[in-house]
């Protein structure tokens, strides 16, 4: 048996990586709370930094992903559906190096009481980070688990102080041909808009995110800010917003009007619908093997003790 | 000449041998099953499309050593696309027969790709020396189904696309000049499609 001395072991060796490296925080949050005993305090579960880009500072862990695995940081930065850079998987990786997300504003218009402004940093420093550990599951019938760092987005539409007119709050995404070359072919009606109904948009689980692994969002995942909402299909998570609408009347969004027989404007991931191409009931998680079996969908993407009540009494065959 | 018959043959190997490699090492990306899926179907596509280009190419340049590499180029459509239906039936449906017959029913982009697979099957049953000899004219009736197999292999690849038609259209207006100048042989220029007189110049 093969016994190390003490002296060959590193602390690094024994603590994860990503609570080590914020050791210093951890202990001054630690010891602000008052505990003294450090052995299993609250950033033990956070997901190590990637160590790829920028770290976000003292982000709060939750019980959201309890028992998910996330899938490779590689996959989730390197695979990807972001057509503003071309619609190969690989190809936002490749080429949204072009993308200047600083500065970054978002317009916030629409029903309203206090429309505006609100700049990309103010986002980072005005509204707590936390870690949701989440199931993204494509209307490609694949899956993976992001660890993101976001906060509700219900926390921001209340800061514009929507009316009670509006009933629903729509998103785009940057239109720029120089910075989204993907943009100067019409694959899509540009620019790619996505919305909810007000009900869903205030959700708890509904979350801007602002980055992933810990760190900043990397291009590709929609940098600087992006919508995630975990139990729909991967498309109505939209990326790199620029503005957000509240409106009355349902939005045109853009799969929706793309191809209405196959994308709905609810989009929640429903084993029993399948799209008319290819079944919805089991999907491929990503990083599993050629060999892999397939997993079962779940119902609302497995979110359905959360959010099923939201569409209590609706036909989900008819508004899928 | 004598290598240049293995020389192609390993050529036209060589995508199988890369993936062949990736699934060995455990390195086929994030979504192995969709490229060997994407993988397979493409080279497919793309023999398929280089097979028909053989004969129209022949007669423009007058290179008639081309045609001897017809048989074998037509044989790796069938071996890349067996591999394309294989991968489905196998991997992707993990050999659920009653869940492969409703896909196949059902969904018409797999109806398509099927018929197109299932058309080449007696086309590589009949592409020995042997059979052609003994059907006669009946074999080259028979193998005119290639075309039909391209056709279809073309639809399936549009219809399955979420968004983006460039690729597949480019397939698509590909076979279409290779169809057209079949049936419109003066579409290849004064250079002679005379039948059996073949002379570039």
């Amino acid at each position: 048996m093969l016994i190390k001395k003490p002296a060959d072991i590193m602390p690094s060796d024994i603590t994860d990586p990503g609570v080590y490296a914020r050791r210093r925080e951890f202990l001054k949050a630690a010891a602000a709370l008052g505990i003294g005993a450090v052995a299993s305090g609250p950033a033990g579960a956070l997901v190590k930094a990637a160590g790829q880009g920028t770290p976000i500072p003292g982000i709060i862990e939750t019980r959201y992903g309890d028992g998910l695995e996330p899938t490779a940081f590689e996959y989730v930065t390197g695979y990807n559906n972001f057509y503003e850079f071309g619609t190969d998987k690989g190809d936002p990786a490749e080429h949204a190096h072009t993308l200047k997300t600083r500065p970054w504003h978002i317009v916030v218009d629409g029903e309203c009481e206090a429309p505006g402004e609100i700049g990309i940093e103010d986002v980072l420093t005005d509204f707590p980070a936390e870690e949701r550990i989440y199931r993204l599951r494509c209307v490609e019938a694949w899956a993976m688990v992001v660890p993101w760092v976001g906060f509700p987005l219900g926390d921001l539409l209340k800061r514009f102080k929507p009316t009670s007119k509006a009933q629903y709050v729509v998103f785009e995404t940057l239109v720029d041909e120089e910075q989204m070359p993907g943009q100067r072919r019409a694959v899509l009606d540009w620019p790619y808009r996505e919305g909810l109904r007000m009900d869903e948009a205030m959700h708890p689980l509904a979350i801007l995110a602002t980055g992933l692994y810990g760190e900043l969002l990397p291009n590709q995942n929609g940098a600087p800010l992006r919508l995630v909402v975990p139990w729909k299909y991967g498309f109505k998570s939209i990326k790199s917003i620029v503005r957000i609408s509240f409106t009355r009347t349902i939005p045109e969004t853009t799969w929706w009007r793309r191809a209405p027989g196959e994308y709905g404007f609810y989009a929640n991931v429903n084993p029993q619908v399948d799209h008319p191409r290819w079944s919805q009931a089991s999907h491929r998680v990503i990083g599993e093997g050629l060999f892999s079996s397939k997993h079962p969908t779940l119902m609302f993407n497995g979110y359905a003790e959360q959010v099923a009540d939201l569409y209590r009494g609706m036909d989900l065959k008819k508004f899928f | 000449m004598l290598v240049a018959k293995p020389l192609v043959f390993l050529a036209c190997l060589v995508p199988f041998m890369q993936l062949a490699h990736g699934a060995f090492v455990g390195d086929l990306g994030a979504n192995p099953l969709e490229l060997v899926t994407n993988v397979t179907g493409l080279w497919g596509l793309r023999f398929l499309l280089l097979t028909l280009a053989i004969s129209p190419l022949r007669r423009v340049s007058g290179w008639n050593w081309l045609q001897r590499f017809r048989r074998m180029l037509g044989l790796f459509v069938f071996f890349y696309i067996s591999l394309h239906f294989l991968t489905w039936v196998w991997l992707d449906q993990q050999l659920d027969w009653s869940k492969i017959a409703a896909d196949i029913v059902k969904r018409p982009y797999v109806t398509l790709g099927f018929t197109a697979w299932l058309l080449l099957v007696p086309l590589a049953a009949t592409s020995t020396r042997g059979m052609m000899r003994r059907l006669g004219r009946r074999w080259q009736r028979l193998h005119r189904l290639v075309y039909v197999a391209g056709v279809l292999g073309v639809l399936h690849f549009i219809w399955l696309v979420k968004a983006d038609l460039l690729q597949p259209l480019i397939y698509a207006s590909l076979l279409l000049i290779l169809l057209a100048v079949r049936w419109r042989p003066h579409l290849l220029g004064r250079l002679a499609w005379s039948g059996r007189t073949i002379n570039a110049r």
